[in-house]
């Protein structure tokens, strides 16, 4: 046996297995390893149906012609694409967006209005840092998109949240919200709204209510951040024919900085995104990004650059909506028949999500386990908020797998709900709190493959 | 044919995986630094062909929770005839399942704490709120809620007070079939890693834990920095010897090879008492056993590489 000769007195501290775990900044202080993050390893594994993910079918894509272009691009302007290149971004692509993607959203830009940044991702963060101190409330909807929120974090942002109805975020509520920050003596930095196919929300704003919101930004003086990753991939209601809601930034080009991205009508992994923003704040987005990344990737830049001008791409677009149409059936009409009463749940005309409100009691998050151990995932809506609510709710998203194995993700969740519900029958139904044990994880660093 | 090369398992679908993957990687590049030829792979249903096909010399399972832990994976691997370092499938079996361990072990005389653990079932049949004022009279409180079976501290909860009860339970019954309340001991919490070479069964030095949270839970398990850790453990020596005799005994007991981590806390009175013992030991950068083969001056490549070569010899016995 081996034995210690250690004296009590001798030794006053320890090892905390980290050299700068005192260097760190104070915001880095919640960046800690979470339980419910180590379930969506888990969920990694192709036993599981994962309803969480936000990953684009990127199988669906003609990928021998996408090897072809990318092939020709490099023998032809591989010099340009393998180089650096402007902060800005590649101006062909600039133009590709100002005149071509844009226009079904209503969005009539100039190319310099653009800044191509490595996913909306980026351009997100890039106007949080141009805009917020830390301390500086953003007003953001109930719930909000996760990587959004992570960003507000980061930049110490005071998020408030601001209620939702079926046509998403509610003006009335919005106004009421701004009058109490403004009550505190203080003025709110951003709005930040998803007014197409919501993430997680799966509503989408009409035009009076876009028009309502606007004037609402308008009258306060308060910039108006709108993120649009889904606005082309409608396909139900008033999309059915391949229309897009128009966006709020098509009525108010100095309101309104617009975000975009290729990441679900082309590919999530080019990365390529961008930024449509009065000039002002477009000329220090383009500064904020060079001191960041220099410049975005010029090979995923051109290569979009190049698949919209030679692929067609318009078609490839018909292509994710009727996919995604049939995957939004699959998993509305496997909830309507396999859920447990008292479940409710939204039906997105576009996008890749449906929010879900379990009966009263359940918690979310509290679940995940069980549903992991059950062999299916989703993001319990927790994830969503920035101040631990949200356990009544969950994110489902079927934009991933196929219908079949949405299905029997769905029937494997109702076994699931059924199961915990049988347990708060036996410890008793409290009322949905507020969660308590690291609610803030997913918001803090979410998952990339949650986005 | 057998070659050398060394076979290390991770990964899994307990909920354990991301902990495994971790220490899958660390441990192959130990044992790689020793010169040993290393292959990291997942379980999945193509392990056994695998296994069949081109078989390591050596399997190093780093599962962690029902898989890794639970003797079944090690059943399939003595069926197929494959040597592999750690307790055989009965030991997991006899360590698994924390009640009858901990019944088993204090019936050897060791310490641990006064505890129950009932299926749902029971609770349903018996009506919850009558059982858990019953089991919180008699364990009182604070007490520690957790599944019967799994590690990490998943699932884990201190109830201080009994309205919190009812969520820690459907937060451990989240983890596993079967729940454990456990009466709540303050004191020094300190783990014991021991190493069985086939000679001699040893304690490596006690590593003292101290979050910064309220408990040993996993985000400070997995959080470097969040844990301040002495090893030795700021202990008398008589009570450190006592903790490393503890351990032995208790591997012994449950019929434990190879390696193990005994959990333990030294309350005020300097009394000892086992809290688990643990047959997968985590082994990441922030996990116990590495600091203990670290702070007996051994290297943590050269240590994993002699359980190698102990089970391959015991394979071919």
């Amino acid at each position: 046996m081996t034995g210690s000769t250690s004296d009590p007195t001798a030794v006053t501290q320890g090892d905390r297995l980290d050299h700068w775990v005192s260097s760190y900044a104070t915001r880095a202080r919640s960046m800690t390893a979470s339980e419910i993050r180590s379930l969506f390893a888990v969920a990694s594994r192709p036993e599981v149906v994962s309803l969480a993910g936000g990953m684009p079918f990127v199988q669906a894509l003609q990928a021998d012609a996408f090897a072809d272009m990318v092939a020709s691009l490099i023998r032809d302007r591989g010099a340009v694409a393998l180089q650096y290149g402007s902060g800005q971004g590649d101006v062909r692509l600039r133009e590709q967006i100002a005149s071509e993607i844009m226009a079904p959203v209503g969005i009539a830009a100039h190319p310099d209005d653009v800044v191509v940044t490595t996913g909306s991702q980026m351009a997100l963060d890039l106007v949080v840092r141009v805009f917020c101190d830390p301390g500086d409330v953003v007003l953001v909807e109930a719930p909000s998109y996760v990587g959004a929120l992570g960003v507000f974090r980061a930049y110490e942002c005071d998020v408030v949240h601001v209620a939702m109805d079926d046509e998403g975020l509610n003006p009335v509520a919005l106004e009421e919200a701004i009058a109490r920050v403004i009550a505190s003596g203080r003025r709110p930095k951003l709005i930040y709204t998803i007014p197409s196919f919501h993430n997680p929300a799966g509503v989408t704003q009409g035009p009076k209510r876009r028009s309502d919101v606007l004037s609402v930004a308008q009258k306060h003086g308060i910039l108006l951040l709108e993120d649009d990753p889904y606005g082309l991939l409608g396909f139900d209601g008033p999309y059915v024919d391949g229309s897009a809601p128009r966006a709020i930034r098509a009525d108010d080009a100095d309101g309104v900085v617009y975000l975009g991205s290729f990441s679900k009508t082309i590919a999530s992994g080019l990365r390529v995104g961008w930024a449509v923003a009065p000039h002002g704040v477009r000329e220090k987005l383009v500064l904020a990004a060079e001191s960041a990344v220099l410049c975005p990737s010029n090979f995923s830049q051109l290569t979009v650059s190049q698949y919209l001008a030679t692929q067609p791409w318009t078609e490839q677009i018909k292509i994710f909506r009727e996919l995604y149409r049939e995957r939004r059936d699959a998993l509305i009409d496997s909830l309507a028949t396999l859920m447990p009463e008292g479940m409710h749940w939204t039906v997105p005309q576009g996008g890749f999500y449906s929010w879900v409100t379990l009966p009263e009691g359940l918690d979310s998050r509290a679940m995940l386990p069980r549903a992991v151990a059950a062999l299916v995932a989703y993001v319990p809506g927790t994830g969503f908020f920035v101040d631990g609510s949200g356990t009544e709710y969950m994110r489902l998203s079927y934009c991933y797998p196929e219908p079949e194995r949405i299905r029997e993700g769905v029937r494997r969740l109702a076994g699931v709900i059924e199961g915990e519900l049988d347990l708060l029958n036996t410890f008793g139904r409290t009322p949905n709190a507020i969660s308590t044990k690291g609610s803030n994880d997913l918001v803090q660093t979410p998952p990339t493959n949650l986005a | 044919m057998t070659n050398s090369r060394v076979l290390v398992l991770a990964g899994g679908l307990s909920p354990e995986r991301d902990v495994s993957i971790r220490s899958g990687r660390r441990v192959a590049e130990a044992l790689r630094d020793n010169g040993v030829e290393v292959e990291v792979r997942d379980v999945d249903d193509s392990l056994l062909t695998s296994l069949r096909t081109d078989p390591p010399s050596c399997v190093v399972p780093l599962l962690h929770g029902a898989a890794g832990e639970d003797g079944a994976l090690r059943d399939v691997l003595d069926a197929l005839g494959v040597a592999y370092v750690g307790s055989s499938a009965d030991g997991c079996r006899a360590a698994f399942d924390k009640p009858s361990s901990s019944a088993r072990l204090r019936d050897k005389g060791i310490t641990v704490p006064r505890s129950v653990a009932l299926p749902h079932a029971a609770f349903r049949e018996l009506g919850a709120a009558a059982v858990l004022e019953a089991f919180t009279r008699s364990l009182g409180l604070p007490l520690v809620v957790k599944p019967s079976k799994g590690g990490s501290a998943l699932g884990v909860s201190v109830v201080r007070d009994a309205s919190e009860l009812p969520t820690a339970m459907v937060g451990a019954f989240a983890y596993g079939d079967t729940v454990m309340l456990e009466e709540y001991i303050d004191g020094t919490e300190i783990a014991v890693c021991v190493i069985d070479d086939g000679i001699e069964v040893s304690a490596l030095p006690a590593v003292e834990i101290c979050p910064d949270g309220p408990f040993y839970d996993y985000q400070s398990r997995y959080t470097a920095g969040s844990t301040e850790f002495f090893v030795p453990a700021r202990l008398d020596d008589t009570i450190l010897a006592e903790a490393q005799r503890i351990a032995i005994t208790a591997h012994t007991e449950l019929g434990l090879r190879d390696l193990s981590r005994a959990d333990l806390i030294v309350d005020v009175s300097g009394r000892v008492v086992l809290l688990e013992m643990c047959v997968a030991p985590g082994m990441t950068e922030t996990s116990l056993f590495p600091q203990a083969v670290s702070a007996a001056g051994r290297d943590l490549g050269a240590v994993v590489s002699s359980l190698v070569d102990v089970a391959r010899t015991r394979a071919h016995a």
